[in-house]
């Protein structure tokens, strides 16, 4: 059926996947009408895809360190904006985000403008300019640029610390989805997913991960885009949700102003379950002050340029031209989610609160409430919880409170769609978490590996050798990743948005001025990654223990405190040390121009 | 000035205003949110700020990123700097 060489074959060969994916929901969907259980149609939608993952990664296995650590340099531009895409979003983006959006409205949305506008900083500042330099890893650009072992190991250090708070949340991710999938205990559930993930990377690196991301990429987008426009055919809210659900965001603004937001007292409030919150902020209104949205805009935009798993799959284009065009295919397939969570809202929170919808509760008796099945099904997952607290026998917007995951996972069910939607959401939630684990714990590994062992402990080491150890490291971390995932020390959101300021505050000037700046050099660089670390997590050390901050920076926007610090730094030292030899500045010169072999191909 | 030089400084000047085109729409924009809410532009009859956030920032950065990314090929084709078969 396919001839010729697998990368030309591309199209064909996902063409093929999409359908087989597509034609299994839809096995899936007729299974259910002949009586199959809910719990066991979410076992094959999880055991199916991750079989699948798996499968790619073994047909993907190499011995080649080009094709372990960058792909062969021979992804093309579409595909690799779609790997891109997997990595980026994990499972935060997936199960949380609508999440967010519903309970926060504006205040969040921060977090979608800062999420996607990193990517103009990507395309235009840093990864033409590294694909160019040509090297396997982050540090190694670091590394080389700058000169030096002590530079190349604060970029380890920096990546290590970033990276490794991402990946214990999106095992967390995976831990959580398969439990509830499988129906397996989250600790042991933890270990299933860290063997899925493991799966996919270790027997082909960056290879095996860039072709199940696309994999993932597909499920994950058609589990999350399907429901979101079911439902909005279903409540009549139209066809084509982002463009004809203004009329349903004036309603909810309506029916905010009907309802008033009526404050709980503190004694209520403590008998609602851990992680359950209710409608407290208005749905589209601006409800944050310019600062605190722009602060976790910036945060997050400099974060999604310095963070090393998004910036290595840029190393995997066959040139500076594809590398380009890639950032922006990136960004196309992560709007197509991200401008769907909002929608998705916007859909979940109207269904509950209209008492003119056959599914609003709002307004209803509570026995009505507690009668409905999705109520107790979702009640028992901890994810909902009704209480009377004034007594009328009536749920009051105040009364009614809801996990933030349920946005994703529970909406199908409370708006009628059949289970097979709720099965697939959990494959799409499983894909998202895997894709970005398994980009994560390779940058981790593959920085251990090639910057550490190879290129500071042994660079007499053969390849073979080479790879056994990125292996064994790349177990290693998994597992270091999954018993802290385990302990549940740090919420999913929370401990993602930590990475990208640890990321922002150590890397990106280093990173950015590297290209920008000739006259940047080594202790400049050293100085920047370290203090710029050293001081955000201070900052986050001292607000989290009770400090009180300064200009309204939270624990949540530390980066802007440690980039500063970075720069400032990074300045001052590099212009009382000496400026960068000229080998150093021709190095720079060729970095900034695609034509011409890489730079560390010259050396 | 030398050719590459000016390709640099081309190549710069493109930089200048892709970030000036992206800042406007990451943060200049929100900084009057409160204001631009009230205002009668209602794209697909959204909110202003609120149809910022959800779609228009993101959309006029994927737009933004594939058009940068079309002129830094006109100048990298200008000074013969692009890449060419067996560069590698």
């Amino acid at each position: 059926m396919i001839k010729g060489k697998f990368i030309d074959n591309l199209p064909k060969v996902y063409g093929i996947y999409t359908g087989g994916f597509l034609v299994f929901i839809i096995l899936m969907a007729i299974a259910e009408q002949a009586g199959m259980s809910a719990k066991l149609i979410g076992i094959f939608f999880v055991a199916f895809t991750v079989l699948i993952y798996a499968l790619i990664g073994w047909l993907s296995r190499t011995l080649q360190v080009d094709a372990y650590y960058v792909a062969g340099r021979q992804v093309p531009t579409v595909f690799n904006g779609m790997a891109t895409a997997a990595d980026w979003m994990s499972g935060a983006s997936f199960v949380a985000m609508a999440g967010g959006i519903y309970f926060k409205g504006y205040g969040y949305m921060a977090l979608l403008v800062g999420w996607t506008g990193g990517y103009v900083l990507v395309a235009s500042l840093l990864a033409p300019y590294l694909r160019k330099f040509g090297c396997y890893t982050v540090p190694d650009f670091i590394g080389t640029r700058y000169g030096g072992n002590l530079a190349r190991f604060s970029a380890v250090i920096v990546l290590t610390v970033a990276s490794f708070t991402y990946v214990t949340a999106q095992i967390n991710a995976t831990g959580t989805i398969a439990s509830v999938a499988l129906d397996i205990p989250f600790r042991i559930a933890v270990y299933v997913g860290l063997a899925s993930i493991l799966m996919c990377s270790m027997l082909g690196g960056m290879r095996a991960v860039t072709w199940t991301q696309v994999a993932q990429y597909i499920v994950l987008i058609i589990a999350y885009l399907l429901p979101v426009f079911w439902i909005s055919s279903k409540l009549g809210a139209g066809f084509f949700p982002h463009f004809m659900l203004a009329d349903e965001v004036a309603r909810i603004a309506e029916l905010e102003g009907q309802f008033g937001f009526v404050k709980n007292s503190a004694a209520d409030l403590a008998t609602v379950p851990k992680g359950l919150a209710g409608i407290t902020k208005a749905h589209s209104s601006v409800n944050a002050t310019p600062w605190a949205f722009i602060s976790l805009a910036v945060c997050m935009m400099a974060g999604t340029a310095s963070l090393p798993h998004v910036m290595m799959r840029y190393f995997t284009t066959p040139s500076v031209r594809t590398a380009r065009r890639s950032v922006g295919w990136s960004l196309f397939f992560i709007f197509l989610l991200y401008s769907s969570a909002p929608m998705l809202a916007t859909l979940s929170k109207l269904s509950l609160i209209d008492p003119t919808l056959p599914t609003g509760i709002i307004g209803k008796t509570i026995a009505e409430v507690q009668s409905i099945d999705w109520y107790q099904n979702w009640n028992q997952a901890n994810l909902m919880f009704i209480s009377d607290f004034n007594a009328n026998g009536t749920l009051e917007l105040n009364e009614f409170f809801m996990g933030g995951k349920a946005v994703v996972l529970a909406t199908p069910e409370i708006a009628g769609l059949p289970y097979v939607i709720s099965g697939l959401v959990a494959a799409g939630g499983m894909a998202a978490a895997m894709s970005t684990a398994d980009g994560l714990v390779l940058a981790i590994s593959n920085a251990l590996s090639h910057d550490i062992y190879y290129k500071i402990i042994n660079p007499k080491a053969e390849t073979a050798k080479r790879l056994i150890v990125a292996r064994v490291l790349l177990v290693l971390i998994g597992f270091a990743g999954a018993t802290i995932a385990a302990l549940e020390i740090q919420g999913i959101l929370g401990s993602v948005i930590w990475a990208f300021d640890f990321a922002m505050s150590g890397l990106f000037f280093p990173l950015v001025l590297g290209v920008w700046w000739k006259r940047a050099n080594a202790p400049g660089a050293v100085a920047g990654m370290l203090l710029g670390l050293i001081s955000g997590t201070a900052y986050l050390i001292w607000v989290r223990s009770g400090g009180s901050g300064f200009l309204g920076i939270t624990q949540l926007t530390f980066g802007i405190v440690g980039s500063a610090v970075s720069l400032v730094s990074m300045v001052v030292v590099s212009l009382i040390t000496a400026a960068p030899d000229a080998a150093t500045q021709k190095m720079v010169d060729d970095v900034r121009i695609p034509s011409g072999k890489t730079v560390l191909a010259q050396k | 000035m030398s050719k590459q030089e000016q390709h640099w400084e081309k190549t710069r000047n493109l930089l200048f205003i892709t970030l000036a085109i992206w800042f406007v729409f990451s943060i200049g924009i929100f900084l009057f949110g409160a204001e631009m809410q009230e205002s009668n532009i209602r794209p697909f009859g959204y909110p202003l700020t609120y149809w910022f956030t959800c779609q228009g920032s993101l959309a006029i950065f994927v737009i933004l990123i594939f058009w940068f990314a079309g002129r830094q090929e006109k100048i990298d084709d200008e000074f013969g700097f692009s890449e060419r078969e067996g560069d590698k």
